[in-house]
């Protein structure tokens, strides 16, 4: 998956767990836990999301990565090739 | 009609999973019920033979009613209501405020046939084709907000509704219409004005100091894979259940002028609803489970709430409340007690602040736990102390 589709993937998964986002509301720089409204256990939610689509293991530590699209998108295909 | 909670005066029957003849035990699930709650999976508290259904799908009934009888096994050859509460009893009746029951609850999920509500005030504007799709499809056009003029009900609002009907139960809280957002401010709002004037609250609140927590958390996670990850809810949750054992008094019931301690450590947790309202549906025996299970039932929970599919034991049985708010970025919260508990216990933002531990000055993350008590069934003294176990608890959460 390249960015493009990791960002489509993202705003996929938050339109699971926040079924009012639509997907054009989150801009590619905001913070996506603030614009949606998401709570701790909606962000868990998220990460297992990702986690299950593209395998990647995100550890704790690594969750500041995933706060916006653009940021949350890099940080998956770098992980993914690397 | 069982009473799903203190804000709760009547209910819809929207599907019926039992029918004359059939057999059922404590704990079966026998009807859905729709409320401003949701749908709601009615458990069954006694064992028997359904006899007869006297409520049939689609119709709406007071809290108290008698939906279907049963044919009991035991000493008692009389028929019983099926849906006698719970074994305790919920003494305190809801009152309905102002009109005799809530306004009408659409079926926001389930689009089961019924027949339409009369609606004495407002008459239902629908076109010849919009009416005539409804009743093909059974869906009642009354609960839905037209989008032709002057509101009107057009065709391409019962299409809409359509694609959905096809996922009963299941559908997230997705394009509700208004009126359900209103139902439950009504409901949210007679409970609440009830709480605040027949129940004297008092407030505690303390700062606990999360490092220990925390980094429990952390080293924990870093083993755990994506999916069995704990969140800081889980320990304030298990803390808060092993604290209620040590100070009873705050786990239970204010019931005709006495107290009535629970019949375990039931927690309601707050869920806030996507699109407005709560409901604090209850995680049972707190004290009995560990953190991962908690974390597995907590997570579970929290979804069923937002998507439906609770049952009615967790709507019922929640001996005390605790609402954390600390996603929205509050520090603190004083809550209102939802009758007939004594007890509420408030969690804000996890947030850094200098402090001073053993003779040390540093920088931690810290929460505020609040306590609103009910002064009837107990003082300060007896909720100082819960907070302080929970305090306690929290530095070693190794032994959580």
């Amino acid at each position: 998956m390249n960015e493009t589709e990791l960002k489509a993937l993202i705003i996929r998964q938050i339109g699971e767990i926040a079924p009012e986002i639509e997907p054009g509301m989150i801009g590619p720089d905001e913070d996506i836990r603030e614009a949606c409204d998401l709570d701790s256990m909606d962000f868990l939610n998220l990460v297992i999301a990702l986690h299950e689509a593209t395998g990647v293991d995100i550890p704790e530590k690594d969750y500041a990565y995933l706060r916006t699209l653009n940021e949350g998108s890099a940080y998956l295909a770098k992980a993914l090739t690397g | 009609m069982p009473s799903l909670g203190a804000d709760m005066a009547a209910g819809r029957v929207v599907e019926w999973l039992v029918e004359p003849g059939d057999q059922v035990k404590k704990g079966d699930i026998i009807a859905v019920v729709e409320t401003e709650k949701g749908a709601i999976e009615i458990e069954i508290f006694n064992e028997g033979k359904i006899q007869d259904i006297l409520v049939p799908v689609g119709e709406k009934a007071p809290v108290g009613m008698v939906l279907a009888l049963l044919d009991g096994t035991s000493d008692d050859s009389a028929a019983s209501p099926t849906m006698a509460p719970p074994e305790e009893p919920i003494t305190e009746k809801p009152r309905p405020l102002g009109a005799t029951s809530l306004p009408e609850t659409p079926l926001s999920a389930t689009h089961t046939a019924r027949t339409p509500s009369p609606e004495p005030s407002v008459r239902l504007r629908i076109t010849p084709a919009a009416r005539r799709r409804a009743a093909e499809q059974g869906i009642d056009p009354s609960t839905i907000s037209g989008s032709g003029a002057a509101g009107a009900v057009v065709l391409a609002d019962i299409e809409a509704m359509l694609p959905k009907a096809a996922t009963p139960m299941t559908s997230p809280a997705l394009g509700e219409p208004k009126s359900r957002k209103t139902a439950i401010r009504h409901a949210i709002g007679a409970a609440m004005s009830r709480s605040n004037r027949d129940i004297p609250h008092y407030y505690l609140g303390t700062t606990i100091d999360m490092e220990p927590t925390l980094d429990w958390i952390e080293a924990t996670n870093k083993e755990r894979p994506v999916a069995e990850r704990l969140l800081p809810s889980a320990l304030l949750l298990r803390a808060v259940g092993l604290a209620l054992r040590q100070v009873p008094d705050l786990n239970g019931f204010w019931e005709d002028g006495a107290f009535r301690p629970g019949d375990g450590i039931h927690i309601g947790w707050s869920v806030s609803l996507r699109g407005g309202g709560l409901i604090a549906p209850a995680i049972h025996d707190v004290d009995q489970k560990p953190v991962p299970q908690l974390m597995t039932e907590f997570r579970d929970l929290v979804k069923r709430t937002r998507q439906g599919g609770l049952r009615s034991s967790e709507l019922t049985d929640a001996t005390i409340t605790i609402t954390s708010l600390g996603d929205q970025g509050v520090q603190s919260v004083f809550g209102i007690i939802y009758p007939p508990q004594v007890g509420l216990i408030g969690f804000g933002r996890i947030h850094e602040r200098v402090w001073a531990s053993n003779g040390m000055i540093g920088a931690h993350r810290v929460i505020e736990a609040t306590l609103s008590g009910d002064h009837r069934a107990s003082d300060g003294h007896t909720g100082g102390q819960l907070l302080s176990i929970i305090d306690r608890l929290l530095r070693e959460p190794s032994k959580l």
